[in-house]
């Protein structure tokens, strides 16, 4: 069972430079802490940091041993599989072989008119893009046709990986027919779970079932989750401490237009939302991993620019209390 | 009354409705935009009982349509098969997400009679649209149920409105029925504090007698 964490580069109170340096030194220090993953996702808006991840990624690689080194996401239908390939098989080099991709749409929209892509053209940019993607990974030269990009013809694909195929997941956010392509494509599909695990095991029947029919190796595919994660030493503590910078990050719903109230706050942590003590932590994270069978839990670990005291509090309860635990109850 | 149920879309809130549907009792018809394989699947595990269709064959096989795509898809909806039928509007314009489109960008009509007008479709309400689809998912309960939720139903035609309350009660939820459609505004996403609320009967009715909204009947 592997244990990570993930950012948006949050930018509410912080400037883009400082933020910036908090995520390579709260990389630098999970990886020392012994943790699976760092995942940086790709957001273009004035509240985030992180347009371009690998980028910081690269500059992590840098100052890490250990730490495998991923977007979540990429948002692959406004990017060209050809240029996300080569960034992240250079990342791959420079880290030894620690870069991984999660391709999805995301949680926003604004990279289509920013590229000149049509939202309403999103199924073939995805479907086209990520087929073209996986095949890049493994083909050095390639020749390929479609809509979404200019064709290839017999073109050479370099730096190649170090890794002899680069991991590429499919990001999920609820939608069945999402799950049905990551099966069909045989990748691994990675699920973003906020309150409630439960209603994402017909997402992952859907997945192996698609994986089956399409005559994919269905227990060699791995599927992983993430959501929104907070801990402190105490319950209570913990729900008290996070409530206001949550309830601010949230007011960016459509539900929650004055942010979020202290009532759906503590129904969404009943249902399943990870904040709380270590404990409660780990029997969430476990929760997900009987309900789905995950093998890696990733937890945005700096919602809604709380202090850096706070988030690295919150990242050591992760590292050495939580991660150790969650390990060693999944390998019984 | 039979109320034969069609759901057009098979995403996050068209799979849940159709189980809903389902558990109701309703002949439940589902379409999705994928191919039929993907579909069937999708309905096998998430919505076992309803009948994958294509869109126009599903909503032709129904009383009552309920749609539930991506508004920026709303034009792949075959309008013509809606002819006659109810149609209840479960969808919600929120440019950050679903892009800006021009139909519904600055309009001073609700989403609901934009719709209307670009399906043709008369016998419109808006309903299902304020609850999140995981909490649709989780909060139908049996009637009486002190913790059941409600849902606004919002029509201009009482009859029709009462049609849709009756699916709405069978499916779990306490309906609650407001006309005209365009009373339906104080539904759509950031424009109270009810949507995504996730409120009960008596909670629904308080926020909207804030909001200067009367109910159009009291239901027993």
């Amino acid at each position: 069972m592997e244990l990570g964490i993930y950012s948006f580069g949050d930018l509410r109170g912080i400037s883009t430079r400082e933020r910036l340096a908090d995520l390579v030194a709260q990389a630098r220090y999970a990886d020392e802490a012994g943790l699976d993953v760092i995942a940086l996702g790709e957001h273009h808006r004035a509240d985030f940091a992180l347009s371009a991840p690998e980028m910081v990624l690269a500059a992590i690689a840098s100052v890490t041993d250990r730490i495998r080194l991923s977007t979540g996401v990429t948002v692959l239908s406004t990017a060209d599989p050809v240029r996300v390939y080569q960034q992240f098989a250079t990342l791959d080099q420079l880290s030894g072989g620690r870069a991984e991709i999660i391709a999805g749409r995301g949680a926003f929209t604004e990279s289509f008119p920013l590229f000149g892509h049509d939202l309403r053209e999103y199924e073939v940019l995805f479907d086209e893009k990520i087929r073209l993607l996986l095949r890049l990974v493994k083909e050095e030269r390639i020749t390929w046709q479609g809509r979404t990009r200019p064709p290839l013809d017999d073109a050479l694909i370099v730096p190649r990986a170090l890794q002899p195929t680069l991991p590429v997941w499919i990001g999920v956010g609820g939608t069945p027919q999402s799950a049905v392509r990551a099966g069909r494509l045989g990748a691994s599909m990675f699920l973003a779970i906020f309150t409630d695990p439960a209603p994402a095991r017909g997402l992952v029947e859907i997945y192996r079932r698609a994986a089956a029919a399409a005559g994919h190796d269905v227990d060699s595919l791995r599927t992983a989750s993430g959501g929104h994660m907070f801990i402190g030493r105490t319950s209570q503590g913990a729900r008290d401490a996070f409530f206001p910078y949550y309830s601010e990050y949230l007011s960016l719903l459509p539900q929650f237009p004055g942010g979020m109230p202290r009532e759906v706050y503590d129904q969404w942590i009943r249902a399943g939302l990870l904040v709380g003590s270590p404990q409660e932590v780990i029997d969430k994270i476990m929760g997900h991993r009987e309900l789905l069978g995950i093998s890696r839990y990733v937890g945005q670990f700096d919602v809604g620019g709380m202090p850096a005291g706070m988030v690295n509090e919150s990242l050591e309860l992760f590292a050495t209390e939580v991660a150790p635990v969650v390990r060693k109850e999944a390998a019984a | 009354m039979s109320g034969r149920v069609a759901v057009l879309g098979a995403g996050k809130v068209g799979t849940v409705l159709a189980r809903l549907s389902v558990a109701a009792g309703r002949p439940t018809a589902i379409a999705g935009s994928g191919d039929p394989a993907a579909l069937g699947m999708i309905v096998d595990v998430l919505a076992p009982g309803a009948v994958p269709m294509t869109s126009a064959d599903a909503a032709r096989s129904a009383d009552i349509v309920v749609v539930a795509v991506p508004l920026a898809r709303l034009g792949s909806v075959p309008a013509a098969a809606l002819k006659g039928r109810i149609v209840v509007d479960a969808m919600n314009y929120w440019p950050p997400v679903d892009g800006a489109l021009a139909a519904f960008e600055g309009a001073t009509r609700t989403s609901s009679e934009i719709v209307r007008e670009v399906l043709g479709a008369e016998h419109l309400v808006k309903s299902f649209n304020h609850m999140g689809y995981h909490e649709l998912d989780a909060w139908a309960l049996p009637p009486g149920d002190p913790e059941r939720r409600a849902l606004a139903v919002a029509g201009d035609d009482p009859a029709v409105v009462e049609a849709v309350a009756d699916l709405v009660d069978a499916m779990g939820f306490d309906p609650l029925a407001l006309h005209p459609l365009s009373a339906g505004r104080v539904l759509q996403p950031g424009s109270s504090d009810i949507f995504g609320a996730n409120l009960t009967r008596a909670e629904l009715l308080s926020t909207l007698e804030a909001l200067g909204v009367a109910p159009a009947t009291a239901r027993p």
